[in-house]
């Protein structure tokens, strides 16, 4: 559902995403891994149109995200890093509105608002503005944006980032439920949430794919079994100079 | 297609913004203030003895330099700051429905300041017999006054996440809008300057259009130049915003 070719995206001369390309199909749950300022986020930001790509290709549910940006927009369920909301807004309103975007109106609405609600439990939060919630509420806010509309695909920069421990284990169990019937792209650095989630793993370091398999497959790599040593065999950590 | 309902959800967005917040109350009842001191104090309404609102119109570009910006200022900078611009540009709503519902949902909210000044109207006409049709006139020119301040502000905006930036960039954007075809700085001009020079320098600014409307004449022309102002300065807006994603 999601095909990505050769996607090359340069700032000056750096490049932060060199030639990468991965696909992902309904009922994969596809964790994508790797070191911070590993280019994830700006991979996710080209696959969901936010940034334009300097060259390579993106195609989700067959619409080329840029020849057909709208067709490819409402196909998928998108939760930014660092889940942003409206602070002036009540987590309703805002609900509201992402579900009238989504060309969502009258009964079908409120379903789908009720919905979403219900699935990331904010029935507590649901009139109060988003700038007095804490961090977990804010997250679970963003997170009941991106799915709204039911999505087939659904991409989440980060979706258990800040969250507590316990939030995290539902958030997980969520996107583990969803991937049955959904594509979904995650990004993460915490490893057991790989291994918890991810039906496929891509490991991406300094602009590039550099594993790419199931978790089973890349802690066979290691001799100990653990991911942990796999992926600080290949990837270095930012405090090496290069 | 859905074109039109994409730009109705953020202008209802961006209302409500306004009025859940105080920004709507403080601003209506500045405006307000401010307007009735400069047509009744400063512009000498009473000792006039005219049955007419030019100490009201007058005052207008002065008027919207500082409370136009302010209204603006905060239409895409805080998108940027708080990172809901990467949710609104990535559902699926063009670049241009977004600009254009955020600039139509501030206009209409200058719209019912405007509106509220209607007691002026009552006031004029209970003292004396004033030619309405200039009266709606002037309004008109105001609405469209606003409206250039308001895009120019619109695109300040797009320019930085700093709300400040924004309002003082756009603040000397409009000043310059204002000054170009003020009577003293084009008399100041005109000393150095070929007629010819100093009307093709006043033709840019906003004084020149707005004195039409406050004599009551309609002009094409003049809203023609209001809204090149608008739709140019917007369509600056829209490149700005492609250039920052890019990178």
């Amino acid at each position: 559902m999601i095909k990505v070719e050769n996607l090359v995206k340069a700032f000056g001369n750096k490049l932060a995403v060199n030639d990468v390309s991965f696909t992902v199909e309904r009922g994969e749950v596809l964790g994508f891994l790797g070191p911070n300022g590993a280019g994830k986020s700006t991979t996710m930001r080209m696959v969901t149109g936010f940034i334009p790509p300097t060259s390579g290709k993106i195609t989700v549910g067959g619409h080329d995200i840029v020849e057909e940006p709208l067709r490819a927009k409402r196909l998928f369920g998108y939760l930014p890093e660092n889940a942003p909301g409206y602070a002036d807004m009540t987590v309703e309103g805002f609900l509201n509105f992402t579900a009238e975007l989504r060309g969502l109106h009258g009964s079908a609405r409120r379903d789908a608002v009720g919905r979403a609600v219900e699935l990331c439990f904010l029935q507590n939060v649901l009139y109060q503005d988003i700038d007095t919630l804490s961090k977990g509420y804010k997250h679970r806010t963003c997170l009941a944006q991106s799915l709204i509309h039911d999505p087939d695909i659904l991409i989440m920069d980060e979706p258990t980032d800040g969250l507590d421990p316990n939030q995290k284990f539902e958030v997980r169990n969520l996107i583990k439920r969803m991937g049955q019937n959904k594509a979904i792209i995650f990004s993460t650095h915490i490893l057991e949430e790989v291994e918890a989630v991810c039906s496929r793993v891509i490991i991406i370091d300094r602009g590039r794919i550099v594993a790419n398999g199931t978790p089973q497959e890349l802690k066979a790599r290691s001799p100990e079994g653990r991911l942990d040593d796999v992926f600080r065999a290949i990837t270095l950590p930012d405090t090496v100079r290069h | 297609m859905n074109a039109w309902a994409n730009i109705k959800a953020v202008i209802k967005r961006e209302l409500g913004g306004y009025f859940t917040s105080p920004i709507a109350y403080v601003f209506l009842v500045i405006y307000l203030l401010l307007a009735g001191f400069f047509t009744f104090t400063v512009g000498s309404f009473f000792e006039r003895g005219e049955a007419s609102l030019v100490s009201f119109f007058t005052w207008h570009p002065w008027l919207y330099l500082f409370l136009v910006p302010a209204v603006g200022m905060r239409l895409w900078s805080e998108e940027r700051r708080l990172g809901t611009m990467e949710l609104l540009l990535t559902m699926p709503i063009t670049t241009w429905q977004a600009i254009v519902g955020k600039f139509l949902a501030s206009w209409l909210f200058l719209a019912l300041a405007l509106a509220l000044t209607f007691p002026v109207i009552f006031t004029v006409n209970w003292l004396g017999d004033p030619d309405n049709g200039v009266i709606f006139a002037g309004y008109i020119g105001s609405l469209f006054l606003a409206g250039s301040y308001l895009a120019v502000s619109c695109m300040t905006s797009a320019m930085t996440r700093n709300q400040v930036i924004s309002f003082i960039v756009s603040v000397v954007i409009c000043l310059f809008l204002i000054l170009a075809g003020y009577a003293p700085v084009t008399d100041l001009l005109s000393r150095f300057a070929s007629p010819r020079v100093v009307d093709v320098i006043a033709a840019f600014s906003v004084m020149t259009h707005f004195e039409g409307f406050q004599r009551g004449v309609l002009d094409l022309r003049d809203f023609v130049f209001f809204l090149s102002v608008i739709g140019f300065t917007l369509f600056a807006t829209g490149v700005i915003i492609r250039n920052h994603r890019a990178g």
